[in-house]
């Protein structure tokens, strides 16, 4: 640490020597480099704390200098973790900064924020922000939340020290676009500056145990009156009981982009006798199939999927297309590495067009 | 009743503010409902926190004539 380099904060009563070690030894995890992102980063990093994780997997967009202050022209394109590094080296060549040229995922949660102490959320979707609660439960360690909308902000220090957490004001993920984002609604580029600055200095309070932590409290900031209001709230014990993430947090599997393709293949699918997995109900079967297809009614295609051969193309078939899609999601967890197609539209959009 | 909206909740009614003074909603449940009545897309709206006089409040809370209500949905943006 150089000498004086933070003299100002040493000599602050309440704060002093102690403060500044506090903050040298700590380690914080800042999830998304964006708008709320940079300003905890440029003052977590000008403070003095000893460790900070930067994770984002998104590049700089002209459209993201108005707010994210961090970042230059020259920038543009360039990845967001790598282009902070350089910044907040730049800044502090004091401080060990972690970069994750990722998004945070189910796979990856646990094992890097079991590094840090402290999490700042400054995510910017549902997701992100109901999947740091849940590891940040799991593993306990508290998370710094701000989070904005139009002209106002929300924060809160979630989960610190057996406090309440984000499902304690919020239970469940609101429904896909319930509430818009940034993208959609627009924001002045202020405002994440305030709440990421507030989001800094509740950081700041936790790691050097200073002042009345916000906890069980949630700040709303409305930056069109200057407005601050305080919610208080309790925690909920059910959601301290977390013990597991989920599988994905996404309102759509992430992977679940299903390959298709259309029922007017059919012919040259059958001409080619590609494997044709038809996933209806006997009594559908019976009624009517295509001749070279192997029937698999859905509801056994769990314990019947050693009939289908993976090292090949699995053509999946229902009658609408409705099936074969959770056909599809089914056999790609067991079988990741195949190759599976849902026929669109079905036996139905073959039947109307193609024969 | 003074019920104060936040986020989406204030862009749907179209303010920040909304005021009851003929008919008083019994419960926090009632409330949501007399507002989505006049709001049907504030009906719409699965995940809101309600706080009667600053602390926050289940659905079976009971309301009073004088108490503030804040309704805040969750926001996402960063």
């Amino acid at each position: 640490m150089k000498k004086n380099r933070y003299i100002r904060q040493t000599t602050l009563k309440g704060f002093g020597v102690e403060g500044q070690q506090k903050l040298a030894a700590a380690k914080v995890l800042v999830v998304g480099a964006g708008g709320l992102g940079v300003p905890v980063l440029s003052y977590l990093n000008a403070m003095g704390v000893g460790k900070i994780g930067v994770m984002d997997n998104d590049t700089v967009s002209i459209a993201n200098l108005h707010r994210q202050v961090l970042y230059g022209q020259g920038d543009v394109g360039e990845s967001k973790v790598i282009a902070a590094l350089e910044k907040l080296k730049e800044q502090n060549n004091d401080s060990n900064i972690v970069v994750y040229n990722t998004f945070l995922e189910p796979k990856n949660a646990l094992a890097i924020i079991a590094d840090y102490d402290l999490v700042v959320d400054t995510s910017d979707n549902f997701p992100t922000r109901y999947l740091v609660n849940d590891a940040c439960v799991i593993l306990n360690k508290p998370f710094v939340y701000g989070a904005l909308h139009g002209y106002e902000g929300q924060v809160s220090v979630f989960n610190y020290k057996g406090g309440p957490t984000y499902r304690c004001l919020f239970p469940n993920m609101p429904k896909e676009h319930e509430v818009p984002n940034c993208n959609e609604h627009g924001v002045l580029g202020i405002i994440p500056g305030i709440i990421g600055n507030l989001q800094a200095l509740e950081a700041i309070k936790v790691i050097a145990g200073i002042g009345e932590v916000l906890s069980g409290r949630l700040l709303l900031f409305n930056g069109l009156d200057q407005s601050y209001q305080k919610i208080n709230f309790k925690q909920q014990p059910e959601n301290l009981e977390i013990v597991a993430l989920q599988e994905y947090y996404e309102w759509h599997d992430p992977c679940a982009v299903i390959q298709t393709v259309t029922a007017d293949k059919i012919q040259s699918l059958m001409t080619e006798n590609a494997q044709i997995i038809d996933v209806r109900t006997a009594e559908e079967f019976e009624n009517y199939h295509l001749s070279n297809a192997i029937h698999i009614p859905l509801d056994s295609l769990e314990n019947s999927s050693g009939k289908i051969n993976f090292s090949i193309p699995v053509y999946i078939l229902c009658q609408s297309g409705k099936r074969s899609e959770i056909a599809v999601k089914q056999l790609r967890e067991k079988h990741p590495e195949s190759t599976l197609f849902s026929i669109l539209g079905g036996l139905n959009q073959y039947l109307a067009t193609c024969s | 009743m003074k019920v104060l909206l936040f986020g989406i909740a204030k862009d749907i009614v179209g303010s920040s503010q909304l005021q009851f003074s003929e008919v008083v909603p019994k419960t926090v449940l009632e409330l949501k409902q007399l507002i989505s009545k006049t709001y049907p897309k504030f009906g719409e709206l699965s995940s809101l926190a309600v706080a009667v006089n600053s602390e926050y409040a289940k659905d079976d809370v009971p309301l009073n004539r004088n108490d503030e209500i804040a309704i805040i949905p969750p926001v996402s943006g960063g």
